[in-house]
């Protein structure tokens, strides 16, 4: 049956998009026993992009920070189609040091196309916001774990994925920059999207391969969207699982495995 | 003596990107004719001689527009004389997710280039103050972020953490590596991890942004200075310019993404022109050094 499920990167491609893939939306309700959304950055905005809020699973509390795919046009337009402005990743990084505070771990869902380019996304520092959760989350000392659960698509994934530990949805595509704009840098021609998904290595199983990502959460047969009740609860074992695990780590050693994570990876010869 | 200096790489330039379509030739055609003999500027498209150009430190007399330069050049004119002792210098990137002709690609520049890939890292003085230092240089694959420059960041932000140094990094950079995959994208964890440590340690990290400064890099590390310098009208943003104009369908004005417009939106904290570059650094590291406040009490 596994053998049955494994599908070519262009192939996973469509299947993230499918209008019935679920997003966080649905998956929390599934995966936690509450959730209490929290709004803003106490800087400048309150951005649809990225939700967050204190949940519990299994009794214990946790914050939640994830990037927000919307399923329908009315939500996508309220979620700026998972592409977050600045304000959403300064929210992400108060609720990250709330939760440092509050002594609870932090679980970051990512999936975004991509951080959103625009005008006033640069006029407020896209790239200071991105890089600002980057450094911070790195030392961030509270366990963080993060799961790909369809795009993580370049910096704007990255901003929520510096965790001590990463699983990725088995059908999930995770890349240094969308296969579309991949094909257009390289290539000059976007509509060379498959072919760019093809040799980028953005599989699940090359996430892991690449010392990437450490766990492959398995989909139902054919993909998320034939069964949201059975990946939800594959995610909730993994979190529950894992947060056990991280909890019991002394806080200084679990940061420094962090850094050793991202340190390693890098391929180079003197 | 700066004059010197860059009428020396000027030769070397005019016969290393005089005639890219024919390599053959290239010796022989350097020596006879340099083509680049004219600059045309790319913030005010005035057209100057080369040669007034690299007397004005390679600054555009017209507008001020601080042209590219390599690391080399950089290194000369910011470091005291002979005190550069570089790290890592032959570290070369393997090819992580086997990307057609990456090697071939990169063995081409090398040729090129002389460099081993896009950034250089050491250890100098700067008027006597001892730092690690960082220059990035645009020549080689628009000095993306890969395993190397990823790996020789870390290391120069770890070496500096162990030994009490504060650091200088003068960033260029088109932003992640495409063609190391997701392996570049990591390297922004790996570096800004590693200005993490440094910051931790209560040293010092000054970012001088240069032309350009762009991606996965102004999305890192070079955000991340204490004191965030830049060269007058270099190109400092996150997304690139055309990918906005693709998505908003409108032309953007000149000074989007400038140096300029960084400063005037809170991201850069001052804009220092080349020429006072070093003695500007040199006098934030002095204000920065313990021992010497000490000493002088």
């Amino acid at each position: 049956m596994e053998k049955m499920n494994k599908l070519t990167p262009p192939e996973r491609l469509e299947l993230i998009r499918h209008k019935d893939r679920p997003t966080v939306r649905d998956y929390i309700p599934m995966i936690f026993d509450e959730f209490i959304e929290m709004h803003g950055d106490r800087h400048f905005g309150d951005d649809g992009a990225i939700m967050g809020g204190i949940a519990s699973i299994s009794g214990m509390p946790v914050t939640v920070i994830a990037e927000v795919k919307g399923r329908n046009i009315n939500e996508n337009k309220a979620s700026n189609f998972a592409m977050p402005h600045p304000e959403g990743y300064r929210k992400a990084l108060r609720l990250a040091k709330q939760a440092e505070k509050f002594h609870r771990p932090v679980i970051c869902f990512i999936d975004t196309p991509g951080a959103f380019c625009g005008v006033d996304a640069e006029k407020r520092g896209q790239g200071e916001a991105i890089a600002r959760n980057i450094m911070e989350f790195m030392r961030l000392k509270t366990p963080i774990i993060s799961v790909v659960l369809g795009e993580g698509g370049s910096g704007g994934a990255l901003a929520l994925g510096v965790c001590d530990e990463l699983a990725v949805l088995e059908n999930s595509l995770y890349s240094v920059i969308s296969p579309r704009g991949f094909a257009s840098i390289l290539w000059k021609d976007a509509s060379r999207e498959n072919e760019a998904a093809s040799i980028m290595k953005i599989t699940a199983e090359d996430m892991v391969e690449l010392g990437v990502a450490e766990k492959i959460i398995e989909e139902p047969l054919g993909g998320a969207q034939n069964d949201h009740r059975q990946t939800a609860e594959n995610i909730a074992e993994f979190l529950y699982k894992t947060l056990c695990k991280k909890m019991k780590i002394d806080i200084d050693v679990l940061l420094n495995e962090r850094y050793t994570k991202f340190r390693k990876i890098g391929e180079f010869e003197e | 003596m700066l004059e010197d200096l860059f009428n020396v790489v000027k030769t070397r330039f005019n016969g290393t990107s005089a005639s890219a379509e024919n390599t053959e030739e290239k010796d022989d055609k350097a020596v006879e004719i340099p083509k680049d003999m004219l600059f045309k500027c790319p913030r005010c498209l005035n057209v100057i001689m080369t040669d007034e150009l690299v007397k004005n430190l390679k600054v555009c007399p017209e507008c001020g527009y601080h042209s590219r330069i390599t690391a080399e050049e950089r290194i000369t004119l910011t470091a005291d004389k002979g005190s550069f002792i570089e790290f890592d210098k032959d570290m070369v990137s393997k090819n992580p997710i086997d990307f057609p002709e990456y090697e071939s690609k990169q063995e081409a520049l090398r040729e090129k280039t002389g460099l081993k890939d896009g950034i250089i890292t050491g250890e100098c003085t700067i008027r006597g103050e001892r730092c690690v230092i960082g220059v990035m240089d645009s020549r080689y694959m628009m000095a993306s972020m890969g395993s190397v420059v990823g790996e020789k960041i870390a290391r120069a932000f770890e070496f500096a953490t162990e030994n009490k140094l504060p650091v200088i990094m003068f960033t260029a950079s088109g932003g992640a590596r495409m063609q190391e995959g997701i392996v570049s994208l990591m390297q922004m964890a790996k570096t800004s991890g590693a200005v993490a440590k440094h910051s931790d340690a209560g040293l010092l990290y000054i970012a001088v942004m240069t032309d350009p400064t762009t991606g996965g890099v102004t999305a890192s590390f070079a955000s991340l200075g204490d004191i965030i310098i830049a060269e007058p009208k270099v190109v400092v943003g996150f997304a690139g310019r055309r990918v906005i104009e693709g998505t908003i369908k409108q032309h953007l004005p000149d000074d989007f993404q400038s140096a300029e417009f960084m400063l005037e939106h809170g991201f850069v904290d001052m804009i220092v022109e080349r020429k006072t570059m070093r003695r500007n650094i040199a006098h934030i590291l002095k204000l920065h050094n313990p021992c010497k406040c000490k000493e002088e009490k």
